[in-house]
């Protein structure tokens, strides 16, 4: 079959393109090299739906930010992918901070960010009464969210796949051809045929555009960040997003509640990886993510940590804005390259964009008369009493609660291995039902999950990965057994 | 919305003692209420032996041991909900649950009672630096996958922490034809008992270097290698000592945290020595008719000593629901002395005591020869001499009612010269 669109990537850039062209009369699939979606930069961020301050005017970026942050108040809901509106604040101690913030403000109200203010000491302590005391200035915006970025991302791939997007998980493209209008696309697994490709393959963006251009057009720079995630105890140290003044290594380390409720606190910037897939977390950075988060909050009880982790960013080198648009050298690819932050934040924009542009270049669009949008279900934690016998007596799989720290029943991981996007892996249950996000982090959930997985999919143990492709969990039987009967 | 006298979060060793001994002293109308489809919690995926020493004067395995208990149990009236999970416990002593066949219930309890146990610190916890890699397991969770399930998840295995629970899965590993290259422990002592040091590697050649951790994890998808690094003596790592261990698989046996939520919710004081609640000398908490014990109270190392401390809450509880008498709000103190990292109970109000007092407490460091001393106002009530100190071995000393009647507000149990 011949596809009108093959978008490459799965992240949250393809999946908000697959999800607003899925709206229309084409044929269109995604190729994904890792065995889910949302596993790259997606996954690994500081979760938050930035006003709009920070990018220069007149910029790609700045444009698809402030659309993004109004989308996502009305998306996420309709999705219900979990997001709060609980804005941001740059916070600043001397007169060099005022005049930084300032700069941010006038360049916000330049960029059309509504509820933009500058506030006073007395303001930020009504607000922010854990902020230290030498905080005296503070760039308020109220319309700044946290989001849960893995939701937002299947939110929107499960609902491209409900209206006809074709998913190819676990294909990495190796070759891409232009034959008489036409691209042929390789993966290690499949062939795929299509009018248009686009590019969103974010950490190697770059690899991409030179196998279809034959040129290395830019190049995309790693710059990893490393985090800290506290128990939902510490989650109420802050009730904004805080950070620093930015520098030129990016906004600094922030301290924030995320989406379900804890407190994230990072992330600093390496560069020089050897890897682009190097996810992992060093002595150095933790204790400089400590150190520089002290600067706003210096009684962060890290005791209460419960995981580490990083994060790549996507970065082009010398250039500071996305590589937006179709190739000029070869028609019919586009490219959504270099999308570094407010990349999560312009999510639901691209689709949009990525619709102007392929009408542009003469792609037709007719609405679909039976599209359908089906939300994320509802967590545990978040229904009524009522809400929560009336669900257990419809499936009494609800009833039995995997996961304690989180509070996930059964009946909601059989749910999430029933969907649209069905992937053997523990994360992947926990990016969909929270089960192992916890304090104990799946010490006592994780042999249930995997059970769970094993009967409903009806798969042996060893194939039940932790994550991604090759991170098996169950090696063998115990003295090599077999498999009970 | 239905009542009852006493309802006892968790069914393993401390809720069934708990159960049993309030039966024994009257009480018809129990609720147990356990998470899992078994009684018995975590004793059934512990499948070596040395349980019941002191209890039942006999060695068992954790479920012989559990199921000594469970059919005590069934000898009693107590109704018991397995597959139950206990959502809130609230200070007026409503507790709500959620199972299959109820849906969501709601019970109003006379008395309750917490034993929930406790839960392992995780990675997290420690910030172990290093990849995402599979491979990483508590010591808990990989007993699970071995002992409960018969998957085996791991080949080639360091394990970080020398607590109980990481020497006994060296030697299971081992065991099950796997190669333990190491133990690694931060302190310069063992956490765990010294029969488990012998029996588990020792016996087996198993490594165990001490003052050393774990400071760099490497691997893609799966765990391919450990940096161990000797640390000083403020146990920070020392540049320049690296070892390599290639391996699949990293076990951590790092701590045990009890697990409060739920008593946090119902606003129970917590200690932030043992992380459990405080309680009074009979192991009732900051709220009347709440009462805690087991692993949720203090981490033990001996089940036998969850099983009598049990038993205590369990009478307690009893009294609490057949007598009407309003305990008097007296109480003394109990402080950390000397070496002295916490005890419990914390306080005692003695007109609640029959005859003697047991305190339960753990030293912070390895001793030899020192002396026990109970104080108050600076006057030594009681001592007592010990061999050997360890912060991996329970302590207690006994102090008999006519010793507490001469003290004040405070006793300091600490560890001296001798």
């Amino acid at each position: 079959m011949k596809y009108d669109v093959l978008i490459i990537g799965a992240g949250i850039v393809g999946s908000s393109i697959a999800f607003e062209l899925s709206k229309y009369n084409l044929k269109v699939a995604v190729v994904e090299k890792e065995n889910d979606v949302s596993l790259g930069t997606t996954k690994a961020n500081s979760g938050i739906v930035h006003a709009g301050y920070d990018p220069r005017p007149g910029t790609i970026m700045t444009r698809l930010n402030v659309l993004g942050n109004k989308m996502y108040e009305e998306l996420a809901p309709k999705l219900n992918v979990h997001y709060k509106k609980i804005g941001s604040l740059v916070i600043g101690r001397n007169d060099k901070d005022k005049a930084l913030i300032e700069e941010l403000y006038r360049r916000g109200i330049e960029n059309g960010v509504p509820e933009l203010s500058i506030i006073d000491k007395d303001e930020i302590k009504k607000i922010e009464p854990n902020l230290n005391e030498d905080i005296t200035v503070a760039l308020l915006a109220k319309s700044a969210a946290v989001v849960s970025p893995w939701e937002m991302c299947l939110a929107l791939m499960e609902n491209a796949v409900r209206n006809g997007v074709k998913l190819h998980l676990n294909n990495e493209v190796k070759e891409i051809k232009k034959e008489n209008d036409c691209f042929i696309i390789k993966t290690d697994k499949n062939t795929f045929e299509s009018q248009y490709v686009i590019n969103a393959a974010g950490l190697y963006s770059d690899k991409i555009n030179s196998l279809v251009t034959g040129r290395d057009d830019f190049s995309i720079v790693p710059i990893k960040g490393e985090y800290y995630l506290l128990d939902k105890g510490q989650g109420k140290t802050v009730n904004h997003v805080i950070f620093q003044t930015p520098n030129e290594l990016g906004k600094g380390v922030l301290v924030s509640q995320t989406v379900h409720g804890n407190l994230i606190v990072g992330p600093n910037a390496s560069f020089d990886l050897k890897d682009k897939n190097d996810v992992s977390v060093t002595q150095e950075a933790l204790d400089y993510i400590r150190k520089a988060s002290a600067l706003s909050c210096s009684n962060i009880n890290f005791r209460d940590n419960i995981r580490n982790f990083s994060g790549v960013r996507a970065t082009i080198s010398k250039f500071d804005d996305f590589i937006i648009g179709e190739s000029d050298s070869v028609k019919g690819f586009i490219n959504f390259a270099g999308i570094k932050s407010p990349g999560l934040t312009c999510g639901p924009a691209f689709g949009i964009e990525a619709k102007e542009i392929l009408e542009k270049s003469g792609l037709v669009f007719t609405k679909k008369d039976d599209f359908i949008l089906v939300p994320l279900p509802k967590f545990f934690n978040e229904m009524s009493k009522e809400e929560i016998d009336m669900k257990i007596k419809e499936n009494p799989l609800y009833g039995r609660i995997i996961c304690r720290c989180e509070t996930v029943s059964e009946g909601q991981i059989v749910d999430a291995l029933h969907r649209p996007i069905v992937v053997p892996s523990i994360d992947a249950i926990k990016r969909r039902t929270n089960a192992g996000m916890g304090r104990c982090q799946g010490g006592f959930c994780g042999p249930k999950v995997l059970e769970i997985i094993k009967r409903e999919l009806n798969l042996e143990p060893t194939e039940i990965m932790q994550d991604k492709e090759g991170s098996n969990i169950v090696l063998n039987y115990t003295k090599g057994g077999v498999k009970d009967e | 919305m239905s009542k009852h006298d006493l309802v006892i979060v968790g069914g393993g060793p401390a809720g069934l003692s708990a159960a049993y001994e309030a039966y024994k002293e009257g009480i018809r109308d129990i609720v147990i209420i356990e998470r899992d489809s078994f009684l018995g919690g975590i004793l059934n995926q512990c499948i070596h032996n040395g349980f019941g020493l002191h209890r039942f004067k006999e060695e068992l395995t954790g479920p012989e041991y559990a199921s000594r208990y469970i059919d005590m149990v069934k000898t009693t009236s107590a109704i018991i909900k397995s597959d139950s999970m206990v959502l809130h416990v609230t200070d007026n002593k409503e507790v709500h649950y959620v199972n299959k066949d109820e849906g969501y219930q709601i019970i109003e309890a006379k008395a309750v009672i917490l034993a929930m146990g406790c839960r392992e610190r995780t990675r997290g916890a420690i910030s172990i630096p290093g990849t995402r890699a599979s491979g990483v397991f508590t010591a808990g969770a990989c007993q699970k996958y071995v002992n409960m399930d018969g998957y085996l998840v791991g080949k080639r295995i360091v394990i970080l922490g020398s607590g109980d629970i990481g020497l006994i899965m060296a030697r299971r590993m081992t065991l099950e034809g796997c190669k333990v290259l190491a133990v690694v422990e931060l302190m310069p002592y063992s956490n765990g008992l010294n029969r488990n040091v012998v029996q588990c590697l020792n016996d087996f050649n198993i490594p165990l270097y001490l003052s050393h951790t774990v400071t760099d994890l490497i691997g893609k998808n799966r765990v391919e290698k450990v940096i161990v690094s000797k640390v000083d003596e403020n146990r920070k790592p020392i540049k320049g000592t690296e070892m390599e261990f290639e391996c699949d698989t990293l076990l951590l046996s790092v701590g045990l945290i009890p697990e409060n939520e739920l008593s946090k919710e119902a606003g129970v004081e917590l200690d932030r020595r043992t992380n459990g609640p405080v309680v009074y000398e009979n192991m009732e908490t900051s709220i009347p008719g709440i009462f805690a014990c087991g692993n949720v109270l203090h981490v033990h190392d001996l089940v036998d000593n969850v099983s009598l401390e049990a038993s205590k809450a369990g009478k307690s509880a009893a009294k609490y629901i057949l007598s009407k008498k309003e305990l008097s709000n007296d109480y003394i103190n109990l402080v950390n002395g000397n070496e002295v990292s916490y005890t419990c109970p914390q306080k005692i109000r003695k007109d609640n005591v029959d005859d003697v007092i047991e305190v339960f407490f753990r030293v912070r460091s390895v001793m030899k020869n020192k002396r026990i001393l109970v104080k108050s106002n600076g006057e030594v009530i009681s001592k007592v001499m010990r061999l050997h100190l360890a912060p991996g071995e329970m302590e207690s000393v006994k102090i008999t009612k006519e010793q507490l009647s001469t003290c004040s507000d405070t006793i300091e149990i600490s560890v001296e010269e001798d």
